[in-house]
């Protein structure tokens, strides 16, 4: 929706009115500053951060910078960042642990903010790091609370410390102050404490959470704060400041598609960085929050970092050099196509990754109608051959594919569909490791903004040649799934969320490690003037 | 801040009432105190020329006029809608749905003790079946409000399956109305939304669903719209129930969104305990943001 589209939309909207213009008129960076202001007053962010923001904006803009400025609409576009990079509080700072441990991390929040989701996560992610976490249920308000921290931490298989049933009953300060105790007998190096959800006006439960404070002097408290917050945001994180004086903030429900304006002006008032965001309802939903790459995020230039580092988690350098062997020698059979898959799944949600690349915002109407479950339907099809089937698909006649078709639930047009494409992408594949460059209408060469939509957009037009409407939906439908094929041709880097089959190509092409990405960043920044 | 008073649009608006005359200041100051109260930038827009229009066509110069006029202006959009619940059907059903932690399960408690008082019969569905520890959350306020849950039979069971049991159950035992709860799913998440719309299917195959009611939190930005409009779209969204007005929040944004989407606030929560549910009164509503 256009009207109350999201702070990237709006921004990228704004941006498109100066990138058409030459040279910024006094009107231009007026219209451009109004349009900035509305777009994050649709984002939630606290008016008097607008004012400031807007201000600083317009002042900079005026100012002889911009008029020297080679391409002055650029340089808009980096003052902004520049100023959202400002407010999101410049510098990232990470959880500060105790010399001497248990370090003491307790959660703070509104209540349905996400706290024990969070204290899960948390623990999840610092089990990681060898940390032996310990999570503490001191909300003991919420009926039945105790309990689902105790699933939590199961899920997140670490310990917990609940010696209270909850539903009201039981002290949490006492709980808080056992639970220290405990956790040194234990042997447990980190204790997170998971509070009551308060409100910013109840002043004895505030109370009660400036006590556990005193009573377990934290080395972090964090406050714990939904993304989709309004301009009551700012209201209730100085109140919390007043009362358990946090130290850091996490983001939660980032995956909605609020921008979390009202978030980042908790920053800007409170003086506290935002440390963790938390974007999913699993319990690896969970990465650290980096203030810069949030500002790009604004600005729809894609959260190219976060995705890079996600991808090299998943993915295995080893396997990667032996596929692009496999390419370039023509052994390439569906059994690697399964498992390439199941690596990029591994990756975590495709349309995530997706959408935290550049340009994604023009694409996010094909990102909603993109269904992840093609990809499980693609592997029922190739788990249901034999392994004789998979690494000679040349096997596959027509009894073959009617048994595939029936074992996996598909149709007979569904298995041709995804043999056929996958022989198309094996030629290709082929070229591209060989260090050619394939034939794929309306994939520019180049990275960055704008043309990594366009390039995933246009290989789907062109697969639904069909007249039959099934066969034509079906076509699409494997043209989807295959996209992470496709990755690679792109030049790399390019389409970032091919990574999982796409850094293969550009090893065996470069014998670099995925040197693409350096130049995609380096072009990034030059366009934001950098560089 | 952290005053104990909730914060109104009167706190905001004192200051321009202190004013003798009204001026251009006078209009940054109510356009100030709208943004600030989450009524949204268009919102904000329409009123301010509404404001503008009525001062200039009745030559108002005290700003106690404008005050005046603003509260009835809000009470006029806010009661365009019937605001009354439907439960007429027997058995009535109720789907309450939201995005996380907007308060569903807290508002399902209050709801069926409201209904018990009323002499009604009531069961829940906890068709919440992925949070951890949801159904038993459901379980303690169902044995607050003195009502029959329906729980599910395995862990991770599909929350249609639980919804259908529930009406099942219902007409068995001829219990007039049932409610049931459904996880938080975020409005971006289509495969979760169209697990809403099965439940919806699943359960019209029994018996009609006489209201659906989304959980709006008081605290939601304009982010509220883009919820309701994703509900409306896939639950077929009857009510409003605005939530955690105890807060400092005052939720501006419903009006937005009532006028967007042309679904009423039914119900409003006001704090933790199993009687702060209450009827919405635009009249009390605009009242509290006024003062």
């Amino acid at each position: 929706m256009a009207t109350f589209g999201n702070l990237s939309s709006r921004l990228t909207e704004t941006f498109k009115n100066l990138r058409t213009k030459g040279k910024l008129s006094p009107a231009d960076i007026d219209g451009t500053v109004r349009e900035i202001r509305r777009a994050l007053l649709d984002a939630d962010v606290s008016l008097n951060v607008v004012k400031a923001f807007t201000g600083a904006i317009r002042e900079r803009a005026l100012g002889d910078e911009v008029n020297r400025a080679l391409n002055p609409a650029q340089q808009v576009v980096q003052i902004v960042n520049e100023e959202l990079v400002a407010i999101l509080g410049g510098d990232q700072r990470r959880l500060q642990f105790a010399k001497k441990p248990p370090t003491v991390i307790m959660l703070a929040g509104l209540q349905g903010a996400g706290k024990t989701t969070l204290a899960g996560k948390l623990a999840k992610y610092l089990a990681k790091d060898k940390h032996t976490p310990l999570l503490v249920a001191c909300d003991l308000q919420r009926p039945n609370a105790v309990t689902q921290l105790e699933v939590v931490a199961k899920n997140a298989g670490v310990a917990v410390f609940s010696p209270e049933p909850g539903n009201g009953v039981g002290d949490p300060v006492k709980v808080a102050k056992a639970s220290i105790k405990y956790a040194i007998d234990k042997q447990h190096d980190i204790v997170i404490i998971d509070t009551a959800g308060r409100l910013g006006v109840d002043a004895e439960l505030m109370k009660q959470a400036s006590d556990i404070r005193k009573a377990t002097n934290p080395d972090e408290v964090l406050f714990v704060i939904d993304a989709m917050t309004g301009q009551d945001a700012v209201a209730t994180a100085l109140a919390f400041q007043e009362g358990v004086d946090f130290t850091g903030v996490v983001l939660s429900k980032l995956d909605g598609d609020a921008r979390g304006g009202a978030a980042l002006s908790v920053v800007s008032e409170t003086k506290r960085p935002i440390l963790f965001a938390s974007t999913g309802e699993n319990l690896d939903d969970f990465e650290p929050f980096y203030p810069d790459r949030m500002a790009s995020r604004i600005l729809d230039l894609g959260d190219i970092l976060t995705l890079i580092e996600q991808a090299q988690e998943a993915f295995d350098e080893d396997e990667a050099a032996k596929v692009a062997q496999k390419f370039a020698t023509d052994t390439f059979t569906l059994e690697d196509f399964l498992s390439q898959m199941q690596q990029l799944r591994n990756m975590g949600s495709i349309k995530k990754m997706m959408s935290m690349l550049p340009g994604a915002g023009a694409m996010k109407a094909q990102l909603d109608n993109f269904d992840e479950r093609e990809i499980v339907r693609t592997e029922a099809i190739i788990q249901s051959m034999t392994i004789a089937e998979r690494r000679t698909p040349k096997l596959l006649n027509g009894s073959r594919r009617l048994r595939i078709a029936k074992g996996s639930g598909m149709s007979v047009t569904e298995v041709n569909a995804l043999v056929n494409r996958f022989e198309q992408a094996a030629k290709m594949m082929k070229t591209v490791a060989k260090g050619g460059v394939p034939q794929i209408p309306g994939m520019g060469p180049i990275p960055g903004a704008g043309y990594g939509g366009k390039g995933k957009i246009a290989p789907k037009k062109k697969g639904s040649k069909s007249g039959n409407p099934a066969k034509r939906a079906a076509e699409n439908a494997a043209l989807a799934s295959g996209v992470p094929l496709t990755g690679p041709s792109t030049g790399g880097a390019g389409s970032g969320f091919g990574l999982g089959s796409g850094a293969g190509g550009a090893t065996a092409a470069t014998g670099a490690k995925a040197p693409p990405t350096a130049e995609e960043l380096s072009a990034l920044q030059k366009m934001l003037g950098r560089g | 801040m952290a005053e104990r008073t909730p914060w109104s649009l009167s706190g905001a608006l004192r200051g321009l009432r202190a004013r003798k005359t009204i001026d251009e200041s006078t209009w940054e100051d109510l356009e100030e105190a709208l943004l600030i109260a989450d009524f949204g930038p268009d919102i904000t827009e329409a009123l301010m020329d509404q404001m503008r229009a009525q001062v200039t066509k009745y030559s108002a110069t005290d700003p106690e006029d404008l005050n005046r006029m603003l509260r009835e202006a809000l009470e006029e959009r806010l009661a365009k809608y019937d605001t009354t619940l439907k439960l007429s059907d027997r058995p009535a059903v109720v789907l309450v749905v939201g995005v996380n932690g907007v308060g569903k399960t807290t508002t399902i408690g209050k709801l069926a003790k409201f209904v018990a008082t009323a002499g009604r019969s009531v069961v829940v569905g906890a068709a919440d079946t992925f949070r951890a520890a949801a159904v038993d959350q459901l379980a303690t306020w169902a044995e607050r409000a003195g009502v029959d849950i329906v729980r599910p039979q395995m862990e991770g069971q599909d929350p249609s399956a639980v919804a259908y049991q529930t009406v099942e159950w219902a007409i068995a035992h001829g219990t007039e109305i049932v409610i049931i709860d459904t996880a938080g799913r975020l409005q971006t998440k289509s495969g979760l939304m169209d697990e809403l719309s099965k439940i919806r299917r699943v359960i019209e195959k029994q018996a009609p669903i006489a209201e659906v009611l989304l959980v709006l939190d008081a605290t939601t930005g304009q982010n509220g719209l883009a919820q309701a409009e994703a509900f409306l779209e896939h639950a077929g969204v009857t009510g409003l129930v605005l939530t955690k007005l105890d807060g400092s929040a005052k939720g501006g944004f419903v009006l937005a969104v009532q006028e967007r989407t042309g679904i009423p606030v039914k119900l409003v929560g006001n704090g933790e305990g199993i009687g702060d549910l209450a009827g919405f009164t635009p009249h009390a509503f605009a009242a509290a943001l006024i003062g």
